[in-house]
């Protein structure tokens, strides 16, 4: 007999499989500077590419005159769309079934439109470039304003929609209409409105924000002439669904076309889409032979690409006297810039905005989404919203507070009379969404237990009394969220972008020394998927961790999935990569049945090995079949060993948790400060608690910083207030408070490994919790909402609306 | 417009081009020497992404002129990773505290935190935050940033304390 | 983020600096710390065709201290200024809106002089300036200066400086012992929504002498001398206190800006007089 074989646990420990704690196998490099991001390239003969563009919202380009600038030595060509319309290039189809401007043809719709692509020497040579282009606009009226998109009267917009009364997704009703999405039932919302003992009606705001990654997006583009092969490199959060898209546009076919997503600095959401610089970089490579890089300045993510939110929302719910509720209805507004980009799945205009009757059993609802144009930037879905999610979730956690007001019930308790009881899962909600699984009683009641929510409404309504005595100038606020999301799309039944289902795929090779590597179509961009995929492997094939490379990115090499957005990694590769283990541990079985002479039905799994039932010292390791795998001649089973799993997952995940945050309003200067927030998540099994934390920690401090003070607000020349860090408000560590976090563990029942999925959730629940805690601040003033972001001004005025600042 | 002779010391070694002097020093460092560890974040001196250590100070290299620097002497993160590939005591606390995700903000998060922690050894978390307030991260909420900084401090005053 | 292309010089003295600008008139800039000037340069919003970087000039450095006045060289840096033991003991006002300046790296290559000579109203160290009654010595073509700093500036980015005049060194007076630099920002590394700078002197429990400047309120620093006044010969209690905020707030003409509208820039510049005050008051005792 050989050593003694150490304990199932110990051997567990060993793998660093589900649970463990595991330290980032990414860090190596991060933290020496080894990173590998599109701007770190260097090709031979690279030339640099940089727009002129527009400094007007909305103007007609009378000529464009690039004779200075093709004079510069060191330019290479200056690209109008006179020059990509022979390509059919000039417009580019969008993800939300528009089409976009890669460069602007006969007007400027937005500021920061791109009018003209240099392409030069170096990014210097190329920037002096874009000064000598001479455009000459003739300036056109400007709307800005999404309530006023839809007015007889407004200024038209899309010229190039012109009489289309057909949009991507249904009937247009107005030139600057883009489409009416409806769902639940209209009929009964309105009679349990009107039937109504109390209902509470609120507008409710979400500003323009945007994901603003410390990494600017960017692309180097190389076309081989040689070979007929285009290869890009770039900031993509979802890498074969550009090559495809790249493939349908440019008629380079798929097999001809490379995309890697190398390194990338942060993502959330603002890298899902494809960006005129990618197009532009590929066309001009195609014309010079050589590798063209575009990356963008911060002034240019922050004016031109995908923003978030920008939703605008009447809402209307109904409740009994004591609190039940019994409708809600909703009617957005929803301001996508001048081209409808939303990075939605094909079916959902507006996301999963549906998801908005939250963690309350809500018998009957309806909802209402009109979408339209606008002369802004041209996207709407990112920053860790799910498709949508953290408007719906925002919406329903304020009408929710809102009701509380006018019932005069405490939110957190009227929360608990409506949470879905645990015992309704799975629970399909008024609007359609099958809720996998949830306990939201116990996390709300431990949120509450853990900050001693009883004494911090005591010490409430004590500092209130002293406030109207004129003993404190401070006013304390308490906001409570208990959120529901739905993330890990999804079904191909009725999630697919631009046609291409949102599966997501795992492929595994065991090599003979019993080591691994695994591809997967998702792509990191922080998120430690290296780290963490390698765990579940470890787990389901029993090879440590450390033994397990994981690899993203490259499509020539990975197997086809749609990327990472919306916390879809865990739910659809995760279970991907759980169901190829899987594959590997089932031809595994066979291979350890087959040395150990028994049938395979006679063999139990324990951690890291198979052994003979009955007889456990009669075993083979992982490590050992994999070595036989490639050395043994079986009879009905081919050499070597792995295995590939494209998951088409049959439902969302539905991630939840309760916050609760505290603050301290200073009435005299407007400054609002955190004193605690305290964060239960509960996103299913728990791959890497440290993970985990991070993510929240990140996601929390996103939602300080839209909830306190990030907006993209545009004057009534459409001319952006916040298009660098001086005023987009970014918070610092000073500014960021100490998170608590807490957790509690509700596995998902469909998901092979129980997991749902978890960065999305804290910028989603995160927001409401700050935001409920400024409006509960005022609330017994009279306060029914104030919008946000709360920054200092803002407060100071709703103190100064209350009648508090003199 | 013409080009410069600089030279100036990079990570202990003598380093000599021509450039022209409005280069930054961000893009002298990553495209002439091709050291890429220090990122670029933003337009206007804000994210700190770019800090590397000039003269004994930590300076965001986004705004200082490649002539400004002629002369001068220049430590980068590839510079404080030890000798013979050891990983410095920051390097090793960020990875065992986590404080990093994407790793874009990294390299300029610990040189800063190298000259912190040079010109304050033990500092408190209060500190440490104002010490990195001019550098911002997106990923991770600064909280396990700050633990790492203080880890480091903590073995660095012991690595001392034992030397001496 | 790419600046325009420029000849450099780095001159060894001040007289070599004083000629460099003389010779090349408007294209000319100087170059201190470089963290307003640079960043200009890179959103192209200045386009010199001449640096002048002033770092190699020795002279230009250090702080001392010449019968019982501060001095400091224009191009000692703010991390050089808040490290100073001489400072923090005599004049802390200086140290206290220093550090508030910006972030840890911006202060260790930001100058004094820079902060004070190019007349951003947006500065802070100029209204520290004005409450303690400092004086600018200039050095140009025609030989050198003393401008007292509350003439120094006129409006926006316009000073007193004449053409091809360089800020040499900044003199300062000895400070009452009562001071204190209040500033509201959005965040770190954040310009004023108003700050109050507040330097007074107590005695027998009456205020014997006071000064009041804010920041970023107006088109300059603004001396709000009325509300100095309110304090003087009072004990600095509420009555005072109101009498000074009111004052101070009826000199601002504040810019609406992402830090809020010219309504509330002012009820907050009226805030930070109140606290300024109160913290100085403290001090006095």
């Amino acid at each position: 007999m050989n050593d003694e074989v150490a304990s199932a646990e110990e051997r567990a420990d060993k793998l660093q499989g589900l649970g463990s704690a595991r330290k980032r196998v990414e860090d190596a490099r991060f933290t020496q500077g080894k990173g590998d991001y599109v701007d770190d390239m260097k090709l031979k003969g690279m030339l640099h590419g940089d727009f002129v563009r527009s400094s007007h919202a909305h103007a007609r380009i009378r000529g464009i005159d690039k004779d200075a600038a093709l004079a510069l030595p060191g330019v290479h060509a200056v690209l109008t769309a006179a020059d990509l319309k022979p390509l059919n290039l000039h417009y580019m189809p969008t993800l939300a079934g528009d089409v976009q401007a890669v460069l602007a043809e006969e007007k400027v719709l937005f500021q920061g439109q791109e009018v003209a692509f240099i392409v030069a020497d170096d990014r210097y040579v190329a920037a002096d470039a874009v000064e000598l282009v001479e455009v000459d606009y003739e300036p056109l009226p400007v709307m800005v304003d999404p309530l006023k998109a839809m007015d007889e009267g407004a200024p038209v917009l899309r010229e190039d929609l012109a009489g289309k009364t057909e949009g991507a997704h249904g009937a247009r009703r107005h030139h600057n209409h883009i489409f009416t999405w409806e769902v639940g039932d209209a009929e009964g919302t309105r009679a349990a409105l009107d039937g109504a003992e109390v209902v509470a009606r609120e507008f409710i705001s979400y500003q323009r924000v945007h994901p603003c990654p410390l990494e600017t997006c960017g692309c180097v583009a190389s076309m081989d002439k040689v070979n007929g092969r285009l290869t890009v490199w770039g900031t993509f959060q979802a890498p074969h669904a550009v090559r495809t898209v790249a493939s349908l546009i440019s008629g380079i076919p798929e097999h001809k076309i490379r995309i890697v997503s190398p390194d990338i600095g942060g993502g959330f959401g603002n890298k899902v889409g494809v960006y005129p610089g990618y197009i532009c970089a590929i066309v001009a490579s195609i014309v010079t032979g050589v590798p063209i890089k575009w990356v963008e300045d911060r002034i240019e993510n922050l004016t031109a690409t995908a923003f978030a939110r920008d939703y605008h929302m009447t809402g209307e719910i109904a409740a009994t006297r004591d609190g039940r509720i019994t409708a809600l209805r909703a009617h957005v507004i929803a301001d996508h810039g001048a081209f409808d980009a939303c990075a939605d799945p094909t079916k959902f205009p507006a996301g999963f905005f549906s998801i908005c009757t939250g963690s309350y059993d809500v018998p009957v609802a309806h909802v209402t989404v009109d979408g339209v144009y606008s002369n802004k930037a041209p996207g709407g879905v990112a920053y860790r919203c799910s498709f949508r999610v953290t408007e719906a979730s925002y919406f329903i956690e304020r009408m929710v507070d809102v009701l509380a007001r006018k019932l005069d019930i405490d939110p957190a308790e009227l929360r608990l009379k409506n949470l879905i009881a645990r015992d309704k899962f799975p629970y399909t909600s008024a609007l359609g969404w099958e809720y996998d699984s949830g306990d939201y009683e116990t996390a709300m009641r431990k949120a509450l237990d853990a900050v001693d929510y009883k004494a911090l409404r005591a010490e409430q309504a004590n500092s209130r009394a002293a406030f109207a005595r004129g003993e404190t100038r401070v006013l304390m606020g308490i906001g409570v969220s208990l959120f529901t999301e739905i993330v890990g799309a999804g079904p191909i039944k009725n999630c697919d972008i631009l046609g291409l289902g949102m599966f997501d795929s795992c492929e595994i090779r065991i090599h003979p020394t019993g080591s691994a590597i695994a591809r997967l179509g998702t792509i990191s961009q922080g998120q430690g998927h290296a780290t963490t995929f390698a765990q579940i492997l470890a787990c389901e094939i029993g090879i440590p961790a450390d033994n397990i490379t994981i690899e993203e990115g490259d499509t020539d090499t990975a197997p086809y999935g749609l990327g990472t957005y919306g916390s879809r990694s865990t739910p659809v590769a995760g279970a991907a990569t759980a169901m190829a283990g899987r594959k590997i541990r089932a031809k595994a079985q066979m291979i350890a049945g087959y040395l150990l002479e028994v049938h395979e039905g006679d063999l139990e799994w324990d951690v890291d090995r198979f052994r003979v039932k009955g007889a456990p010292e009669r075993a083979k390791t992982m490590a050992e079949i994999a070595f036989a795998a490639y050395n043994q001649a079986i009879p009905g089973i081919e050499p070597g060993l792995e295995a590939v799993s494209y998951y088409d997952p049959p439902n969302m995940t539905y991630p939840f948790g309760a916050y609760v945050c505290v603050v301290d309003i200073d009435i005299d200067t407007g400054v609002t400060s955190t004193r605690r927030f305290y964060a239960l998540d509960d996103c299913g099994t728990r791959i890497n608690p440290m993970i985990i934390e991070g993510q929240v920690h990140g996601g929390l401090t996103e939602a300080l910083a839209i909830a306190m003070g990030q907006e993209l607000a545009y004057d009534e020349t459409g001319n952006l207030g916040q298009s660098t860090l001086l005023d987009y408000f970014l918070p610092t560590a000073v500014e960021t408070p100490v998170w608590e976090t807490d957790h509690t563990v509700t596995p998902s029942p469909h998901h092979p490994i129980g997991a749902k999925g978890v960065g999305e959730s804290p910028n989603v629940g995160g927001v409401s919790a700050f935001s409920n805690a400024v409006n509960d601040a005022f609330a017994h003033l009279g306060l029914t909402h104030t919008q946000m972001p709360h920054d200092h001004w803002r407060v100071w005025k709703t103190a100064e609306r209350l009648g508090l600042t003199g | 417009m013409a080009k410069m002779h600089v030279a100036m010391t990079v990570n202990g070694k003598q380093v000599e081009a021509l450039a022209e002097p409005r280069m930054l020093l961000i893009h002298f460092l990553r495209e002439e020497l091709g050291l890429t560890g220090a990122h670029i974040g933003c337009d206007t001196s804000h994210c700190g992404a770019c800090t590397v250590d000039l003269g004994g100070r930590s300076v965001k290299s986004c705004t200082v002129f490649v002539a400004q620097a002629d002369g001068g002497e220049v430590t980068t993160i590839e510079g404080i990773t030890g000798k013979g590939a050891a990983l410095h005591p920051l390097q090793e606390a960020f990875r065992t505290h986590h404080g990093l995700q994407c790793g874009f903000c990294t390299p300029g998060m610990i040189t800063r935190a190298m000259r912190l922690l040079a010109e304050n050894p033990d500092p408190t978390d209060e500190e440490i935050r104002a010490g990195i307030s001019g550098n911002l991260c997106r990923c991770t909420g600064y909280q396990n940033i700050v633990k790492a900084i203080r880890a480091a401090a903590t073995t660095m005053a012991g690595a001392k304390e034992a030397a001496e | 983020m790419i600046p325009g292309a420029f000849e450099y010089h780095r001159p060894t003295s001040l007289d070599e600096a004083i000629a460099l600008m003389a010779i090349n008139g408007d294209a000319a800039r100087v170059l201190a710390g470089g963290h307003t000037l640079i960043p200009m340069m890179k959103l192209r919003l200045a386009m010199p065709e001449h640096i002048i970087d002033l770092q190699a000039i020795e002279d230009l450095r250090g702080i001392g201290e010449d019968g019982g006045d501060l001095v400091i060289g224009a191009m000692t840096t703010q991390q050089d200024v808040i490290g100073s033991g001489p400072v923090a003991r005599s004049w802390p006002l200086i140290i206290e809106a220093a550090t508030q300046i910006a972030d840890p790296q911006v202060r260790a290559r930001g100058t004094i002089g820079g902060n004070l000579a190019n007349g951003d109203p947006a500065n802070d160290l100029p209204a520290v300036m004005l409450a303690l009654d400092a004086e600018y010595r200039v050095r140009g073509p025609n030989g050198e200066r003393a401008i007292a700093a509350r003439d120094f500036y006129r409006s926006a980015f316009v000073t007193a400086l004449e053409d091809g005049e360089i800020l040499a060194s900044i003199r300062v007076p000895p400070s009452p012992a009562g001071t204190s630099y209040t500033k509201q920002k959005r965040k770190v590394g954040d310009y004023a929504t108003a700050a109050a700078a507040v330097a007074l002197a107590m005695d027998g429990g009456r205020c014997t002498k006071a000064a009041i400047a804010l920041t970023n309120v107006g088109d300059t620093p603004l001396l709000a001398a009325e509300a100095a006044a309110a304090l003087v010969g009072t004990p600095v209690d509420e009555a005072a206190t109101r009498a000074a905020a009111e004052a101070a707030m009826r000199i601002t003409q504040p810019v609406a800006d992402g830090r809020g509208p010219a309504d509330f820039r002012t009820h907050v510049a009226g805030v930070m007089t109140r606290r300024a005050i109160a913290a100085a008051r403290a001090r006095a005792a």
